[in-house]
């Protein structure tokens, strides 16, 4: 999506990036960056939550016309309500090793045999 | 201050995945795009005059006959924005699946607040269509061929921003 971003600003339109994953996006670098905080999923608000998303909407509009320069990052102030969340997401420990391995090879096997046939 | 953290507080999705996919067998790590350059366009008019259009990464719903929708692959579209689609697809995307959803369409494509921006008079008006872009592992494909087709519709559609969202 910063990809896209980037083709846009470099043929004159302005854009916002609103998203969760910040390392992705600040490493690819976009003109603006509306970052919250939360799991993977909910870029705009928390499902059900209209304030949020109306505020979190806001904070993207502000910055369109506020911006100076490219990079510029905005982090909204929303908090997801626990943190376990973060630990757990493609967590890799002794409990799940050997399944991911066997994952992985399931899934190259399956893909070995489509490309075969 | 609240706390004192010995660690970073956001998840690094870099790190993670690369650390997951490897013990998935996978030795070779995804090279992420990474620029030292950052284009920039500021806008040409006040945002109230401004027509605002939205990218999402989620898909069409997929077809509920069951044929359909083993034949469903994910392209890129331009689709109304009014009324908003009460759904999208979402299950082959990268998304945290235990810890929240996607049944409110506004929580990743915030189509009814960018409607009621524009009847508040904050932006000039939302553009006519959303637009649909596949997450791809070819960053080529999404440079030379899926970025340009989004900015086609956009001119179309006389979109002078442009908001992009990924789950």
């Amino acid at each position: 999506m910063s990809l896209v971003a980037r083709h846009l600003e470099a043929n004159g339109l302005p854009t916002v990036v609103m998203g969760c994953a910040r390392d992705i996006v600040e490493e690819c670098g976009v003109a603006r960056f509306v970052f919250t905080d939360f799991p993977l999923g909910n870029p705009s608000g928390k499902p059900g939550d209209a304030a949020m998303q109306q505020a979190i909407l806001g904070t993207a509009l502000d910055l369109l016309e506020r911006a100076w320069m490219p990079r510029t990052t905005v982090q909204t102030p929303y908090q997801w309500p626990d943190d376990a969340w973060r630990e757990n997401f493609m967590r890799v420990d002794a409990s799940n090793r050997e399944e991911l391995a066997r994952q992985g090879k399931e899934r190259r096997d399956l893909q070995a045999r489509l490309k075969k046939s | 201050m609240d706390q004192l953290r010995p660690y970073r507080s956001f998840v690094s999705y870099i790190d993670c995945s690369r650390t997951y996919y490897a013990a998935q067998g996978y030795d070779k790590p995804y090279a992420w795009p990474h620029y030292d350059e950052v284009p920039f366009a500021p806008p040409a008019k006040p945002l109230s005059q401004c027509r605002v259009g939205l990218v999402t990464t989620a898909g069409l719903p997929k077809p509920a006959d069951p044929m359909a929708a083993m034949l469903y692959r994910r392209e890129m579209y331009a689709q109304p924005a009014w009324p908003p689609p009460a759904s999208l697809y979402t299950d082959d995307l990268f998304w945290d699946k235990k810890a929240t959803h996607t049944r409110d369409v506004d929580s990743f494509l915030p189509l009814t607040r960018l409607a009621r921006a524009a009847a508040a008079g904050r932006i000039g008006s939302a553009s006519p269509r959303f637009y649909g872009v596949p997450t791809d592992y070819s960053q080529g494909r999404t440079i030379e061929r899926y970025s340009p087709q989004i900015l086609k519709w956009c001119r179309e559609d006389g979109v002078d921003a442009v908001i992009l969202l990924a789950l």
